[in-house]
């Protein structure tokens, strides 16, 4: 293992649900500034380990740190794009407004934004292209424009770790081609992006790290030594020959 | 106006205002039977308090039912946990029982207690003025004025203060969880607030009165706008007018003030929801209708640029071979005509080559799979909508 700080160290968690275990005994070290993809088949527990990391579903053992300490204390470094935002998609309020609600951890209670998180959204706005939505009510935007909302909410939210649970969900391959960049960019400035991804073919192109997850942890590490076709024949369990570029 | 009836209108506006707030937040939340529930199960709280101030006006009387109704959603909230029951009939479980504790303590201690259901139920607002604050001789003005005033001065100094945590802990409470706010604290400030206000707003308008305070203006702003502070400045304007037009209305028929004063948010939500710009029903049956023309018009322009023989074309042939009504048929061609989509020579239809033009373009995104894409073709051809 390199000599790098970890920005994630999880030990020995099993998460179940009615006491069905979904997640079995994972362990997993992520470093920080890596760009990594979770993948697995549907129902591995994708979504439900990264609910763990942030307390959403708590655990019936294990333990998880965030840059060495429980998530709690580092809920500012912390952002989080649901899979399905269980949002009020009626609530009377703008594009705007909602990725202007990302700077709201940093204001604290009572405080309120004003232009200089006014600015920071229209700035998120605009590098996910929605700039020309920002004062559509929500449930009047497509699902890949929604989702492109809550990204620039968790962009404004100036973390040092970013979960994005199936950020591609039902969005067009040039959008999918700008956020890859933004996350680069992200990335690039020594941020931590943990990307959950169906799309096996661009896995080598768009990351630097790997986690293979399927109830329990198969392998995890840097995409040119473990994204081969032998830990995805053992993740999906069929045998999967998948041409990767070196 | 006499003195009386200014200070009518006023609790009545102040009451309305009061009510507003919290409304919004309830009818957000997809609360609002929630105040229903409290409104009837305070009454055990009231009794209780009563016995023990010996006054209906007392501060620690309204604290008193107020910790009631927040119990009340406390409980709700258990039996609704348990899974065995959906929330509203958790409501319907919770209200009457304690509804009924509190009837129960009135009629066992009938003596002592100058509780009235009815006065409790509808409230007479054409008392309130009689009831009167006094500091050693000097007349304040009445005791409900003075309580809704302060129930209104405090929800709005926490609304302004916790507008920011009160918006995000409603539209997403995992993002405000996730941000370090604490979305309990804020749901059970917002029940305690729900409560107090409603315990003081009902001694002078009644329990019917207030549950329609909280929610009609709410509603009907809600189908009015997409800013949660435009939403919350209507529901205050409707909550005001309601109660002032109520008043008057009241005082013409020689009807109940706050019978008159439901009616009148009922009328007005009514209207709203029929006239609305957007949500309006009588709107969405305008665009259904149009949508359905302009639909009847693409077919009829598919069919003419399928059919050459002149006679498949023909005024006549056409109304039997789409099968249309003569009214429908004429309404499309007119509607054809206007955009300059076809041309008529001697009773047969042409395509214009506007009209062709159109008709391969919608050809095209039909045949790909694409129809939302048609609406931007109907903005670039249509001169007149359906
Ligand atoms: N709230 C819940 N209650 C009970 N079981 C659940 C719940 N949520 C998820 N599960 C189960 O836990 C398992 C893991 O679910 P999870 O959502 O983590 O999968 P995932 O890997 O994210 O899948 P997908 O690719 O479909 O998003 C599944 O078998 C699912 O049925
Ligand atoms: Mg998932």
């Amino acid at each position: 293992m390199r000599n790098e700080k970890l920005a994630i160290k999880i030990d020995d968690l099993t998460v179940a649900y009615d006491y069905k275990p979904v997640l079995w005994d994972i362990d997993l070290k992520i470093p920080e500034g890596v760009l990594m993809a979770i993948v697995g088949p549907n129902g591995a527990g994708k979504s439900t380990l990264i609910k763990a990391i942030l307390g959403i579903i708590k655990p019936i053992a294990g333990s998880v740190k965030i840059f060495g300490k429980p998530y709690k204390a580092q809920r500012a470094k912390v952002a989080y794009v649901p899979q399905k935002g269980t949002v009020d998609w009626d609530f009377p309020t703008t594009a705007l407004d909602v990725v202007m609600m990302g700077t709201y951890g940093s204001l604290g209670w009572i405080k309120r934004p004003g232009q200089a998180q006014r600015k920071s959204a229209l700035e998120a706005l605009e590098k996910v292209g929605m700039l020309a939505f920002k004062n559509r009510q929500i449930s009047q935007l497509s699902g890949g424009q929604q989702q492109r909302i809550f990204l620039a909410r968790a962009l404004v939210q100036n973390a040092s770790i970013y979960f994005m649970d199936e950020p591609f969900q039902g969005v067009d391959a040039t959008t999918e081609r700008a956020i890859i960049k933004i996350l680069k960019e992200l990335r690039d400035a020594g941020k931590t992006l943990i990307v959950v991804h169906h799309d096996l073919q661009t896995v080598p192109e768009y990351f630097n790290w790997v986690t293979f997850l399927n109830v329990k942890r198969i392998a995890s590490g840097p995409v040119k030594d473990i994204f081969n076709d032998d830990n995805l024949t053992k993740t999906y369990g069929i045998n999967y020959k998948v041409a990767i570029n070196p | 106006m006499s003195n009386a009836q200014i200070e009518i209108q006023l609790i009545a506006a102040l009451a309305a205002m009061a009510c507003a707030i919290p409304g919004v937040f309830l009818v957000l939340r997809k609360m609002a039977m929630i105040s229903d529930a409290i409104s009837h199960s305070i009454l055990p709280g009231l009794v209780v308090g009563f016995f023990i101030t010996q006054d209906l006006n007392s501060p620690w009387l309204i604290l008193l039912a107020a910790v009631t109704g927040v119990l009340t959603v406390v409980l709700v909230e258990f039996i609704q946990k348990t899974r065995l029951v959906k929330e509203d009939t958790a409501i319907g479980l919770v209200f009457p029982a304690l509804f009924s504790v509190g009837v129960i303590l009135i009629a066992q201690n009938a003596n002592d207690v100058h509780l009235d259901i009815d006065a409790v139920l509808l409230g007479e607002l054409a008392f309130a003025p009689f009831d009167r604050l006094l500091v050693g001789d000097i007349d304040l003005g009445p005791k409900s004025l003075w309580v809704i005033g302060c129930i209104l001065f405090m929800s709005l100094s926490l609304l302004i203060l916790f507008f920011k945590e009160l918006k995000m802990s409603t539209f997403d409470k995992g993002l405000a969880t996730s941000l370090g706010f604490s979305p309990l604290l804020i749901h059970y400030g917002l029940m305690s607030v729900s409560s107090v206000t409603i315990v003081g707003a009902f001694d002078a308008v009644g329990a019917v009165l207030v549950v329609a305070l909280i929610i009609a203006p709410a509603a009907t702003a809600y189908l009015l706008t997409n800013s949660l502070k435009k939403m919350l400045i209507l529901s205050l304007l409707f909550g005001v007018f309601s109660a002032l037009v109520g008043y008057w209305l009241a005082h013409w028929l020689d009807a109940s003030i706050a019978g008159s004063m439901t009616s009148v948010l009922g009328i007005l939500f009514l209207l709203v929801f029929m006239f609305a710009p957007r949500q309006g029903v009588i709107s969405a049956i305008f665009k259904e209708k149009q949508q359905r023309k302009e639909v009847s018009l693409l077919i009829f322009l598919l069919h003419l640029q399928n059919h050459e023989d002149p006679l498949e074309r023909h005024i006549n042939h056409l109304q039997e071979h789409i099968n249309w009504h003569r009214i429908q048929a004429k309404t499309v061609v007119d509607l054809a005509k206007k955009n300059n989509l076809i041309e008529i020579e001697n009773q047969v239809i042409n395509l214009s080559d506007k009209g062709l033009q159109f008709t391969e373009e919608a050809l095209k995104y039909i045949t790909t799979n694409k129809p939302t894409a048609i609406e931007d073709l109907k903005n670039k051809f249509f001169l007149f909508r359906g």
